[in-house]
């Protein structure tokens, strides 16, 4: 279970970073959108996995999920919706503003 | 506390000059002679206790986990220090309400001056080492202000700059030899420092902390190599001359060596680095002095020879050496203060300060002609004046030392010498001033300063002689406690006075005398030094040449780096970070823990095969951006569907909700897009890109792999045990979220915040000019669609009331339920058409109503971190920190007994906050219109700016 989860991170990773490196704006985006998958899963998978484990307290449960990773990735999947969004905002912006969606502006009707 | 006063009081002051402007002077310079009188008058009142030998201390933490601390300590040295500072200080003011013209703002000037004053109290009478880093740098930083006042002068830039450089450049060295001796002894308070001399010394890492503690000290003093910056600092008006680069600023560097010497000194590295830069420093800015054609330059470099003599004192390692070089600071303080006012006098009233046009004077200004010649034979040393004594004292030393080496002889000798040059500049000063013939084309007749501008003059010079005359009568005492304060209370035996009877110190000293003026007489009457030129190497050019050096490289790097394309950086970045991460893959070994792994099941295999599916298909369909689009939400599906089986519902839920808000925002963003990306890149780069997203995917798998097998030490048994008896909740990661990290919290709903403002003020009211979609006001809605959404509607916030409240205790929170009102919204805009939007928005949802229009949703962020922030303050104002929660226990009907935390009001902040933000932004990039009938937006480049840009990407 546990290298099905960690390849699964490199394989988001792998096409994250891709995506990452294109020259257009929406690829852009998607890289960036595959990218936090996986570092969400990686830190999720710091707390080491738990199939089955009570996520809240109730009595006489002794197996419990390990709440840190969870909070820290709730906060990183509202953090990367805002980064997303505003990258999303700009490039729609930019779009316009240069003539092209190159994310270096280049090729547009506009210098 | 007063003690504390006396440092702060200029700096809370310094603002009091301002606020009379800069049209009356004369009101300026009273409102900043307050804060020196005040601190002076403090000062004052500690003396008794300081001379009876206590040492007062003060302050308190600050950032106590890096040693910094707010204390502060006054002993005799440092009440010396601070006596000079103020009183000097005082007299500066005086002068400078004088010498400042009509064009000068003296509000800014008076203020830069006790910012400074402020800086320098600080540092003599710092305990804590790294406060008096803090304040060492404030003296560079307000040096530069005052050297740069006249700021239309270019030799003021450059002199303020190059000042700056070196004295800034020491005060990082001294930084980081204080860190090494805080390291080595443990403790940055100087009070308990001074105690571990042994420790210390035997330290291996001594002589680094020695030798960058030195540097501190001898750019602060302008000792040789450092020298040059002082005399382009002339260029400051001339009471800052007066004050800062001769009676106290530069004094710094001597003040630290003193400080120090307890500590750091009685080893031979001390003597020969502190000795030899002494001595050096003595000799060859007295000969060069001599050749100066600038009053103030001539002026400039004997203070850094006397500079050099003081540290030559210190050098020399033995307690009456150390007597006889605070004594010299007070002397050198007292005449050369009033020498460089005097020069400005001069400056003032003949409007020059060449010593080639300057002659005769003493026929215009016989009173200042007359103090002037007093405090030069001061400074050259003659019998009855303070000069005379510290000299002598010093020949005295230099004669004693005794280390069997050619050092017996070559310091005394070299001493006696610089005595002469020191001789023979200071006739020079007088001779070429106000006798050797007439003034040579000034512009106006010379006459006797105002009244009060002479008056510091004076009373300095009458100190210069009452302190020759009758030394012991008036600063033994003071010379005592200020030495008790350096050697720790070990005074040693001595005695100041006019006659010990004709011996070697009194034969050196003649011979000086004679010595010097044959130099002067020999070169003034045979060479004439007023057609000396000097065009040789400077320090100046060598240092310029530097400045060039260090500033083209930097443009070279920055300049090959950084070329303006991001996809460039980009890479740069990632190939960098994947560099760093690599690292410790090939210095440590790479190895697997050996904890039990999971067993896996069809489900997982199953689940697995369709994430990597999925990845495939969004990198394959790439080009096409819809399709790609749809792929990326499958990836988001199973992403929260993976958080299911791993027992964390929260995530899942904040997963599936934030995945429907993302794709829904892409896919109104891609009307505005191209609908295809253009095939473009060259092979080599597809490759490289290729590469790295490889290893970056293989190192991340690695790197998860090692951590998932190896054993879990984790912190977060303390959540799960505190949770409900600190917390009052069940659901933990809801807990840590309002209540154990809710600060983290706060913050990240400020981002999110930001990012939805931020993306308002991109795309409100922007239309776009070009081919976007052409709103059609009678474009058809589906009608299910339409239907189905209105019926959804009041379920969808029912379901957000329901997953907020029990959110506490049960997966949910304000999070998910602000996640889910939204996408209720989101429907509704999706059905109807944007204008339907804010109108539920009004009508639906709890919190304030919205206006029309979209910027009604920063009302709904605005209220959350209203609620947030409220919540926060109200524990502090119940006498809690910052963000403490409590809760007590309410029965509702249908939920039954709950909790209800305080973190509850935090949980609705965070709630309004995410619907307000997540709406902004949809309606923000929903709204932008474009205008018809103009040509082409963006689109997939034509053929040939396709290859264009290929192109240039390839170069």
């Amino acid at each position: 279970m546990e290298l099905l989860l960690a390849s699964g991170i490199g394989v988001l990773t792998t096409a994250g970073v891709w995506l990452l490196l294109r020259a257009r704006t929406f690829p852009v985006m998607l890289g960036l959108t595959l990218l936090s998958y996986a570092v969400n899963l990686f830190i999720f998978s710091m707390g080491r996995l738990a199939i089955g484990a009570a996520p809240v307290i109730r009595d006489g449960v002794e197996r419990y999920a390990d709440p840190l990773p969870q909070a820290l990735v709730l906060t990183a999947i509202v953090i990367a919706f805002g980064m997303t969004a505003l990258l999303l905002a700009l490039s729609v912006r930019m779009g316009y503003d240069s003539g092209t969606d190159h994310v270096d502006g280049r090729g547009g009707g506009k210098p | 506390m007063t003690l504390i006063l006396i440092v702060l009081l200029p700096f809370l002051m310094a603002a009091l000059p301002r606020l009379a402007g800069r049209a009356h002077r004369r009101r300026c310079a009273l409102l900043a002679a307050c804060a020196p009188a005040l601190s002076l008058a403090l000062l004052l009142a500690h003396a008794p206790a300081v001379f009876d030998g206590t040492v007062l201390q003060a302050g308190g933490p600050w950032l106590p986990a890096i040693g910094l601390n707010f204390t502060f300590m006054l002993d005799g040295f440092g009440f010396l220090f601070a006596l000079l500072i103020l009183a000097i200080g005082l007299l500066v003011i005086l002068y400078a309400h004088y010498y400042l013209s009509a064009q000068d703002d003296p509000s800014r000037f008076f203020c830069l001056l006790l910012l400074f004053m402020g800086s320098m109290l600080g540092v003599v009478l710092s305990d804590n080492l790294l406060l008096l880093v803090v304040f060492w740098e404030c003296t560079s930083l307000s040096s530069f202000l005052l050297i740069g006042f006249w700021r239309d002068r270019s030799e003021a830039r450059q002199g303020a700059r190059m000042a700056l450089a070196v004295t800034g450049a020491g005060g990082l060295a001294l930084l980081a030899g204080v860190l090494l001796i805080g390291y080595i002894t443990g403790s940055f308070e100087l009070s308990e420092v001074l105690d571990q001399r042994e420790m210390l010394q035997g330290h291996p890492l001594f002589p680094l902390a020695l030798i960058l503690v030195l540097l501190g000290a001898f750019t602060k003093s302008a000792q040789f190599p450092f020298h040059f910056w002082l005399p382009h600092a002339m260029a400051a008006p001339t009471p800052v001359s007066a004050y800062l680069h001769s009676a106290t600023m530069v004094k710094a560097g001597v003040f630290l060596l003193a400080r120090m010497y307890p500590l750091l000194g009685g080893n031979d590295l001390w003597f020969l680095l502190v000795t030899g830069v002494g001595l050096v420093t003595l000799v060859f800015a007295a000969w060069v002095a001599l050749f100066q054609q600038d009053l103030k330059g001539l002026l400039a470099y004997s203070t850094i020879s006397h500079l050099g003599l003081i540290t030559l004192l210190f050098g020399l390692d033995t307690p009456l050496a150390v007597v006889a070089g605070v004594f010299h600071i007070i002397n050198h303080a007292t005449f050369k203060a009033s020498l460089f006012m005097a020069a400005g006098i001069i400056d003032h009233e003949t409007g020059t300060r060449d010593l080639r046009r300057l002659n005769g004077l003493a026929r215009y200004m016989p009173v200042t002609a007359t103090l002037v010649a007093v405090a030069a034979a001061a400074m050259a040393g003659v019998p009855l004046l303070n000069g005379f004594l510290s000299k002598e004292m010093l020949l005295a030393k230099t004669v004693a030392i005794d280390t069997g080496t050619w050092a017996d002889w070559l310091i005394p000798v070299m001493a006696t010498l610089a005595g002469a040059f020191a001789v023979a500049y200071s006739l020079r000063l007088v001779h070429d001033v106000f006798f050797n013939g007439e003034p040579v084309g000034l512009e106006r007749t010379p006459h006797e300063p105002p009244r009060w501008m002479r008056v510091p003059v004076e009373l300095l010079v009458v100190l210069c002689v009452l302190v020759g005359v009758m030394p012991n009568l008036l600063v033994a005492p003071l010379l005592d406690v200020a030495v008790s304060g350096v050697l720790l209370g070990n005074v040693p035996e001595y005695s100041i006075s006019l006659w010990h009877g004709f011996n070697l110190p009194l034969a050196m000293s003649v011979v000086a005398l004679l010595l010097g003026s044959a130099i002067y007489f020999g070169l003034q009457g045979g060479y004439n030094l007023h057609l000396y030129r000097d065009d040789g190497v400077s320090a100046k050019r060598l240092f310029d040449r530097l400045l060039e050096t260090t500033v083209s490289i930097a443009r070279l790097v920055t300049g090959g780096m950084q070329n303006g394309s991001l996809q460039r950086y980009l890479w740069l970045m990632v190939a960098v970070t994947l560099a760093a991460g690599a690292l410790p893959f090939f210095l440590d070994d790479y190895s697997l823990g050996d904890e039990l792994l999971l067993p896996t099941n069809g489900a997982a295999i199953a689940m697995w095969l369709a994430v990597v599916a999925a990845t495939v298909a969004t990198v394959a369909l790439h080009r096409r951006r819809l399709l790609s689009l749809i792929a990326v939400g499958a990836v988001g599906l199973l992403v929260s569907l993976t958080f299911v089986l791993f027992s964390a519902p929260d995530l899942a839920l904040t997963q599936l909700s934030v995945e429907v808000v993302t794709v829904v925002l892409l896919m109104v963003a891609l009307r505005h897009l191209p609908a295809t990306t253009p095939v473009e890149g060259s092979l080599p780069r597809h490759l490289r890109d290729a590469l790295l997203a490889l290893a970056a995917g293989i190192g991340m798998a690695a790197l998860a792999y090692a951590a998932l097998t190896r054993p879990l030490a984790s912190i977060s048994t303390y959540f799960l045990e505190q949770s409900v008896p600190k917390g009052g909740g069940s659901n933990v990661v809801n807990v840590i979220l309002v209540d154990f990290r809710s600060f983290d919290t706060l913050v990240e709903i400020l981002v999110l915040a930001v990012a939805g403002l931020t993306i308002h003020a991109l795309l409100s009211g922007f239309a776009a000019p070009g081919r976007g979609p052409v709103p059609d006001p009678h474009e058809a809605r589906p009608l299910m669609l339409r239907v189905l959404a209105r019926l959804i509607l009041p379920f969808a916030l029912a379901a957000s009331v329901y997953l907020f409240l029990r959110g506490h205790n049960e997966p949910g929170g304000g999070f998910v339920a602000g996640l889910v009102t939204a996408i209720a919204l989101l429907v509704q805009y999706m059905a109807s058409g944007r204008d339907a939007v804010p109108g539920r928005a009004h009508a639906g949802a709890p919190g304030p109503a919205a206006p029309p229009g979209e910027e009604g949703f920063d009302r709904w962020i605005a209220a959350g971190m209203f609620s947030v922030g409220l919540t926060g303050l109200g524990a502090v104002l119940i006498g809690f920190p910052f963000l403490t929660s409590s809760y007590a226990y309410f029965d509702l009907p249908l939920l039954g007994k709950v909790p209800l935390a305080s973190a509850m009001f935090f949980d609705v902040g965070v709630y309004l906050t995410v619907v307000g933000s997540t709406m902004m932004m949809l309606a923000s990039i929903g709204r932008v219109t474009t205008v018809p009938g103009q040509p082409a937006g963006p689109t997939p480049p034509a053929p040939d700016a396709a290859a264009r840009a290929v192109r240039m990407e390839a170069s």
